[in-house]
């Protein structure tokens, strides 16, 4: 057996590890060091690593944390990555993060973003406004916006941010995404060489380790999976839509598979795969990055564009893959996912495709009543 | 108690219907021009330069829910797919779209344009996303940045004025019409004036007995201050509203014979069972002095005006700052302690709304604050604005008693002290 299969080993533990601690070791290499902790979807992650930052995607709390204090802030038909949220950040679990970044994606997220800067106001908390909207002015005022943000990440390190050192990071995560994409790709091409739960697992460390080491890793991976020696499975290939934000147990995602299905798509951490192209590298840097989000971001349920609508783009993504069938993955209480999905079951019924529909909570006590659904599901396909 | 039903009570009934009838002969011959917008922070001001009326599914949402004839739609919407836990406003108003129910009776037209004056409230894209996707018509979405900080910056000004003289062109081109740039201003003018009355009259509410309920009356009156902000006939008839309630107020005339609590309500009010909520305060001769929903539309109390000298810019600032659905959490923490102290209220009532997690999602924190920082009593209730399956009558009931309660207690216990 290959040494990088013990990857998918390790990954569980370093992804679910809420002491962070390895972005205190991160820190600790070099004196004055700080972490930068977004709230999904998207962040411009290049704003923080051009600052010499470690940017981290927030992802819950999963089933490791008990809601002791966040509830007494969020009450009730509030989804769990809010209220994991919050409790991480009443425990201290937060602390290795000096600075906390939001975004447009939902009145919950919204008010949970100054909730915190109250009662935390030792962190620096922002809001990015990013635009629901496609037109020049939106460019212009997103790179206002991140020309803002570049300011206060300045104060907070003291130091300038060069449009050099910028361009060089838009660089790397240009690499980064691309090589995401690739293992979109093979995963799309030969599932049995890459089952979804492990892409999830090899995709979401990317957020937690230092782009550079989860480029060397998605490297490794690129090399190692074809040459697995896997056999084909008799599976059903489906589309996930609609984990863009809370993220379900990876226990979830295995019984997907197990029940019969191939997940060839998902939008299982977006962010690391947000552009449909590299970001241009010429010209002003800021300016490259605000009009890539504006122009050339994937469709996602916490995003509008009147021109290209979400449904178009999950059509697109049916077809592309040849999906036979569409998992709504969807996060209890979810506003922006549950909207969405009208719409999209609206396109999938007219394509003529089955679809189920199945909610989760980061702490599941049982999977019993999903397993039934889905097998359910996978046998009315099998036996059409 | 005296609800608010002075003279203006009729006007009020007669602007609306006069509203609706608008929308009716534009769905027969599709004149005037419409255009479906949100009441918060909107722009329609704009409107007057194309002589366009506007469509608040809001408000019609809201009419149905006092007339008890919201389930039905929800129920029609959840059969579309819709969730249990989506707002309530937008399956109440994608199922009447789909079965085709309004709230008079009359016709809604298919609006000119969907215009999604999107502040702060992310479900307002989707919904008129969706409005648009399932009546075909052209959509706008007029993205505004939401307020980071305490101000907006220049770039967010910037891009707002942009954004609106791009709906301009997109207007110009849907009707066929040359905006009409001294109306526009002129609007703009009446707008600041409607502003004027109703932020007097708002601050009629500081005198003990208030002439009027800050939450339960001022509802009524906020359907001319939407329909008809930027129009003559609205700056008449808050005009007569200020008169008549100064009249109140130079009487002694409180909304109860004798005034017993001073609260402020946060969220919106759950219209399916309006009067019976009412009917819950009432019994406590409990008068509300202010609220942050009757903010949605505008928030005017504390000093912002529109200004004709500056009406593109004056529109951007309103829709960016002056309403509270776009400012930041902790700016509507700090205006309920102003109403609180301002307004000397003796509690703060938070009426958390299932459907809509703009005005509800850590009203729980908001709570903490309350009772710490500002060191006043606070009672949490929970229903819905829309759907009537969410209110648990006897309960509520049971909690807006034991509140009062408990206010009276302390409230003798400090004349006692007083008195000793
Ligand atoms: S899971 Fe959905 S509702 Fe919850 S924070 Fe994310 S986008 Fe908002
Ligand atoms: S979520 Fe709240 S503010 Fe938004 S549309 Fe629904 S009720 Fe209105």
């Amino acid at each position: 057996m290959d040494e990088f299969e013990r990857t998918f080993d390790s990954l569980p533990e370093i992804l679910g590890d809420l002491s962070f601690a390895r972005v205190r070791d991160w820190k600790k290499q070099q004196e004055g060091r700080k972490a930068v902790a977004f709230f999904p979807v998207y962040a411009p992650a290049e704003l923080v690593h051009a600052a010499g930052m470690l940017p981290v995607l927030l992802s819950g709390a999963g089933d490791r944390l008990d809601i002791q204090h966040a509830d007494s802030r969020f009450g009730s038909f509030i989804c769990s990555i809010i209220k994991t949220t919050m409790e991480m950040a009443m425990t201290g679990h937060l602390e290795p993060f000096d600075a906390l970044l939001f975004s447009s994606i939902c009145d919950s997220a919204r008010n949970l973003c100054f909730v915190i800067k109250r009662n935390f106001p030792q962190i620096y908390t922002d809001f990015i406004h990013l635009p629901h909207s496609t037109s020049d002015s939106s460019v212009d005022f997103l790179t206002q916006e991140y020309r803002r943000i570049i300011h206060e990440l300045e104060r907070l390190g003291g130091s300038p941010i060069h449009d050099e050192a910028l361009r060089q990071s838009i660089a790397l995560y240009n690499g980064q995404r691309g090589l995401v994409r690739q293992l979109y790709a093979l995963r799309a091409h030969s599932p049995h060489l890459l089952r979804a739960w492990e892409s999830y697992l090899l995709v979401r460390s990317g957020y937690v380790m230092p782009v550079e080491e989860h480029i060397t890793l998605l490297r490794q991976a690129l090399e190692y999976l074809p040459t697995r020696s896997n056999k084909k499975r008799d599976a059903i290939r489906v589309v996930i839509e609609g984990s863009f934000c809370e993220q379900p147990p990876l226990e979830l995602i295995r019984l997907l598979e197990n029940a019969g299905c191939d997940v060839v798509e998902d939008d299982l951490v977006i962010a690391q795969r947000w552009f449909t192209e590299d970001v241009p590298l010429g010209g002003d840097p800021v300016r490259a990055l605000a009009e890539s989000y504006v122009k050339s971001s994937v469709y996602s349920s916490v995003r509008h564009d009147s021109q290209r609508p979400r449904w178009d783009g999950l059509a697109e993504k049916i077809r592309g893959t040849q999906a036979e069938a569409v998992i709504f993955l969807i996060a209890k209480f979810c506003e922006p996912a549950y909207f969405d999905y009208v719409l999209f079951k609206k396109k999938v019924d007219e394509m003529g495709l089955p679809h189920l529909l199945l909610e989760f909570e980061e702490k599941l006590f049982t999977f019993d009543r999903l397993r039934t659904e889905v097998e359910t599901f996978v046998e009315s396909l099998v036996f059409d | 108690m005296s609800e608010y039903r002075g003279s203006i009570h009729q006007q009020q009934k007669d602007l609306m219907l006069d509203w609706y009838q608008r929308l009716d002969q534009a769905a027969e011959g599709g004149e005037p021009p419409t255009v479906s917008m949100m009441i918060s922070g909107n722009c329609v001001e704009l409107l007057e330069g194309f002589d366009a009326v506007p469509i608040y599914p809001e408000v019609n949402a809201l009419q149905l829910a006092i007339r008890h004839q919201s389930l039905e739609p929800i129920l029609a919407a959840e059969e579309m797919g819709y969730a249990g836990d989506n707002c309530a406003y937008v399956k109440a108003d994608i199922g009447c779209m789909v079965k085709g129910i309004t709230p008079t009776g009359g016709r809604l037209p298919k609006p000119t344009l969907v215009l999604c004056n999107f502040v702060g409230c992310n479900t307002y894209v989707k919904w008129f996303e969706h409005v648009a996707a399932f009546t075909g018509a052209p959509l706008f979405v007029l993205d505004v940045p939401f307020l980071r900080g305490e101000e907006p910056s220049q770039a967010d000004i910037y891009y707002v004025v942009q954004q609106l003289k791009e709906v301009v062109e997109r207007l110009e081109k849907l009707t066929g019409r040359k905006f009409d740039e001294d109306r526009f201003r002129q609007a703009v003018a009446y707008s600041r004036d409607v502003e004027e009355l109703w932020s007097e009259v708002k601050h009629l509410a500081k005198h003990s007995p208030s002439p009027f309920d800050a939450y339960f009356d001022a509802i009524t009156l906020m359907g001319p201050l939407y329909v008809y902000r930027g129009k003559r006939e609205g700056v008449e008839f808050f005009r007569s509203a200020l008169a008549e309630l100064k009249e109140k107020v130079r009487a002694g005339e409180g909304v109860y014979d004798q005034e017993k609590f001073r609260v402020v309500v946060e969220g919106p009010p759950p219209y399916p069972y309006f009067r019976s909520f009412r009917d819950m305060f009432a019994h406590w001769k409990a008068v509300a002095v202010a609220s942050t929903y009757s903010t949605v539309g505008g928030l005017w109390e504390f000093g912002f005006r529109h200004d004709p000298e500056k009406p593109f810019e004056s529109v951007a600032m309103h829709m960016l700052a002056q309403n509270v659905t776009n400012r930041n959490y902790l700016q509507r923490y700090e205006q309920i302690r102003r109403y609180v102290q301002e307004w000397k209220a003796d509690g703060v009532i938070i009426h958390f709304v299932k459907s809509c997690r703009l005005f509800s999602a850590g009203q729980g924190d908001m709570r903490d604050y309350l009772t710490r920082q500002v060191g006043v009593p606070t009672l949490y209730i929970e229903s819905d604005l829309e759907d009537p399956r969410y209110f648990a009558e006897a309960q509520t009931k049971n909690r807006i008693d034991a509140f009062f309660e408990s206010l009276e207690h302390a409230k003798h216990t400090a004349a006692h002290a007083v008195g000793a």
